[in-house]
């Protein structure tokens, strides 16, 4: 479904560029969830950004992405922009202040030129567990869990096969992550959905995902199944270190941390 | 409990901190609002934890013991008392004396906590010369020291950089020598480390550990990360709706009675073992006692 070939992305230009992403190549497969995971700065959102081709008026990337058999042009087709939905981080960021639920989720449906808008928002509220009553409300009016389930709705408006998700936890309650989490995954049962998950935190990319690749300084380290993940079965000291960080605190094991630098 | 004597007190005889009863109440327009409902604890020379989600009230109680509630805010309590002083009824003088000599602060966003236009090394000092009659020539070799202990490799280039050129894990490093400067003998360290990554919020929290352990400090250290909290300090106090739902030693967390402590391990997602579907938090209203106190 996504092939992405030695993709790279230099940010800047002259002699102050910075390289965020070094050939970067991962398959995901038609249903399946793929995990990108790393410490800040190690690129991975930047992946899922050029994927979705929102970086090309901002920096250079080259490398060969095809999503569906569609070999991506720097200008996406109307096609891809409706296959391919993001949500993100942060929803207090990711939605219009001053537009009601009802707007932000038609608006995609009327860029689209899709038919039944009404119908559908409904349809969308219902499918992430929001009644209709949400449709007249402002984002500040409502919960951060809300919110997201919000930005989930909006992705799904447009009936994608990829959705692209931005720590779309990150934010939450871990009781409200759960009720995310959970969402997301009957979604994908339900629609047949293929996710790109980005995470920091490992436990939730072993929750969802079935492939995960861990970055480090712009490049992918290693790739590697959840079942690895969950045995701990990995050659790459850095992903071993990250295992053990994510295990909570331990005075001993501290003093063996190395650093990875650039 | 260990037998570190400071000023002659022996430690299972007097807590360093006494908390009963402390309410937290904020009068808005659209009406009353209890942040804090009635939480009691008291604090010995060991790291206690408060862990709760958004809006349970826990950064307020860690404010509410430093006196620096919003305005707009009440604070109410049948005994707040640092080694035998009374914080509620404290004239300003005492509590500036008390506040970074006695009790100190760490809140979690170094970015926003230091002061941008002014050295690192500058801000540390001026926390220790506050508190003391020292040389500045005495803090200036005392800030120095003071950035060693907290592992910073060149102590003499970070005293000269100004916040934005020092990383976020090394910003909060700076914080806790500014912090630990004053020699303070209670630390509230409010989400410290949530804006780090895991690696590097393990490591400062080393540094923080180190010391406390090696100075006889207590720590109230307020997180959302249950796991985190279960693994760094002593006893955990699990706050929900401004009030204490439960008490219990960090070792024992996993064995935790009270369905809200149950329900926040259960919707946790694992590592060791895969779940089909996360437990949902079930909210029971019963929880929270009306009568506001809980005893």
């Amino acid at each position: 479904m996504i092939d992405i070939q030695g993709l790279d992305v230099v940010f800047g230009h002259g002699t102050k560029t910075f390289h965020a992403v070094r050939d970067v190549s991962l398959k995901v497969e038609k249903g399946q969830s793929f995990g990108l995971v790393g410490e800040s700065g190690s690129g991975k959102t930047t992946v899922l950004r050029a994927l979705a081709g929102l970086l090309d008026r901002v920096a250079a990337v080259s490398g060969s992405m095809t999503v569906a058999g569609e070999t991506l042009q720097q200008q996406r087709s109307q096609a891809f922009r409706r296959r391919v939905q993001m949500v993100f981080q942060d929803p207090y960021g990711s939605l219009h202040p001053r537009h009601t639920i009802d707007t932000i989720l038609s608006e995609p449906a009327r860029v689209h030129k899709l038919e039944r808008i009404e119908e559908r928002v409904v349809a969308a509220l219902e499918e992430v567990g929001l009644d209709a009553s949400f449709r007249f409300r402002y984002p500040h009016q409502i919960s951060g869990g809300q919110r997201q389930r919000v930005s989930v709705a909006r992705a799904l408006i447009t009936d994608p096969d990829i959705v692209l998700l931005d720590e779309p936890t990150s934010a939450l309650d871990v009781s409200v992550q759960a009720e995310v989490l959970n969402l997301l995954m009957r979604l994908q049962r339900e629609h047949g959905l293929t996710y790109v998950l980005v995470s920091h935190n490992l436990a939730v990319v072993a929750h969802v995902c079935d492939t995960l690749a861990v970055m480090q300084n712009g490049e992918i380290v290693e790739t590697m199944s959840v079942q690895q993940l969950r045995q701990h079965q990995s050659s790459m000291p850095y992903t071993q270190q990250l295992l053990t960080a994510s295990l909570g605190y331990d005075r001993s094991a501290i003093d063996a941390f190395e650093e990875f630098g650039r | 409990m260990s037998s570190i004597r400071r000023a002659g007190v022996s430690v299972a005889e007097s807590p360093l901190l006494c908390v009963e009863d402390l309410h937290v109440t904020y009068h808005t327009p659209t009406g009353m609002v209890q942040a804090v409902k009635g939480v009691s604890f008291e604090l010995g020379r060991e790291k206690l934890g408060i862990v709760g989600e958004s809006g349970s009230g826990k950064s307020q109680t860690g404010r509410a013991i430093l006196g620096l509630t919003s305005p707009g805010g009440e604070v109410q309590a049948r005994r707040l008392e640092f080694q035998g002083t009374n914080l509620l009824h404290a004239d300003r003088r005492t509590l500036r004396k008390i506040r970074g000599a006695g009790i100190s602060m760490i809140m979690q966003d170094p970015k926003y906590s230091l002061n941008p236009v002014m050295t690192v090394g500058k801000q540390i000092e001026e926390a220790f010369l506050i508190h003391s009659n020292d040389s500045k020539r005495e803090a200036y070799a005392r800030t120095l020291a003071m950035l060693r202990a907290v592992k910073i490799r060149e102590p003499e280039r970070v005293y000269r950089a100004y916040p934005h050129e020092v990383s976020g894990g090394m910003g909060q490093r700076i914080m806790i020598a500014m912090m630990m400067i004053p020699e303070p003998s209670i630390i509230i360290a409010d989400e410290p480390t949530s804006a780090l990554d895991v690696t590097v919020q393990l490591q400062v929290l080393a540094v923080l550990d180190d010391m406390i352990s090696e100075r006889g400090m207590g720590l109230i250290f307020i997180s959302h990360d249950l796991n985190l909290i279960a693994s760094f300090c002593d006893r955990i106090l699990i706050m929900y709706g401004g009030q204490v739902m439960e008490e219990c030693k960090a070792a024992d967390l996993q064995q935790a009675q009270h369905p809200y402590t149950r329900g926040l391990l259960g919707c946790l997602p694992r590592l060791d073992g895969s779940q089909k579907e996360l437990a949902v938090l079930q909210r029971d209203p019963a929880w929270l006692d009306t009568q506001g106190s809980t005893s």
